[in-house]
């Protein structure tokens, strides 16, 4: 039930899905408060985020700043546009690598699935060459790590 | 590095719907550029720039047949694209499987004041 969709769509967004066993509210309070997106926005082992400013209202800001046990480090800023609790977030993004990517615009939907929720996370970028280049770098995060399954496109 | 710049550029090609639409045709079995021509409405030429672009990146190769020069995948890139995709889905499998964790050990607030949902 919990399996990870990742997908491409047009030439300028990734799409992905997952299933979790809790309501749409727990998922979006996991997604928007800092203590809880600590325990979990993490990416590979080794990895842990010292720094989480997450103001989840409109015009709020976001900060992720990561550290590894090697002493290696970047961040990520960003802005909310919308917040519908407990069912919709809108924010853009970027990362510091450590100059900043282009923004990525994501919608995350919570929408209830039985007594679990479905999460989508549409994130749209400027143009097609963009997202190669998310693909193909700056995905220690593991969240910008967008996936193409090759099937679909060879 | 090297491997790094090569999925960059591999990425890149990607980018492009016209060689996305040639590494379908190439998936289906090797062709020559004037087959790969035909379904598009193309110069052979602009074919050409597309699979030297494909080829740099490492994704299509060419054989030698004669005269022709027939196009095909080319295995070892595709698989070291496939595997850097494998690792970032488990990055970020990784961080929901985590997410799970964290969701089981809160407290859903309507039950925690005792009321049924």
């Amino acid at each position: 039930m919990s399996k990870l969709t990742l997908k491409t769509e047009g030439n300028t967004h990734v799409v992905v899905t997952r299933r979790f066993a809790a309501p749409p509210e727990a998922v979006y309070r996991a997604h928007t408060d800092p203590n809880l997106i600590q325990k979990w926005l993490l990416g590979p082992e080794g990895w842990t985020m010292p720094v989480c400013v997450n103001d989840a209202r409109p015009g709020g800001k976001i900060r992720y700043e990561w550290t590894n046990d090697k002493g290696r480090g970047f961040h990520l800023t960003g802005e909310y546009l919308e917040l519908e609790p407990y069912g919709r977030i809108v924010h853009v993004e970027r990362m510091h690598l450590p100059d900043p990517t282009p923004d990525n615009h994501v919608e995350t939907r919570f929408d209830a699935d039985g007594t679990g929720t479905l999460m989508t996370m549409r994130m749209t970028l400027p143009d097609a060459q963009t997202r190669a280049t998310m693909l193909a770098t700056g995905m220690e995060r593991g969240m910008e790590a967008s996936y193409v399954r090759l099937d679909g496109m060879i | 590095m090297d491997k790094m710049l090569h999925l960059d550029a591999a990425f890149a090609a990607l980018a492009d719907p016209t060689r996305r639409a040639i590494l379908a045709r190439l998936a289906k079995g090797e062709a020559t550029v004037g087959e790969l021509a035909e379904p598009f409405e193309m110069t052979q030429p602009a074919i050409s720039q597309h699979l030297k672009v494909l080829e740099d990146a490492g994704l299509v190769e060419r054989r030698m047949d004669g005269t022709k020069r027939p196009r095909r995948l080319a295995k070892n890139g595709i698989d070291a694209m496939d595997q850097w995709l494998a690792m970032l889905r488990k990055a970020l499998q990784k961080n929901y499987d985590r997410l799970d964790e964290v969701l089981a050990g809160m407290v859903p607030p309507k039950i925690k004041r005792g009321e049924k949902r």
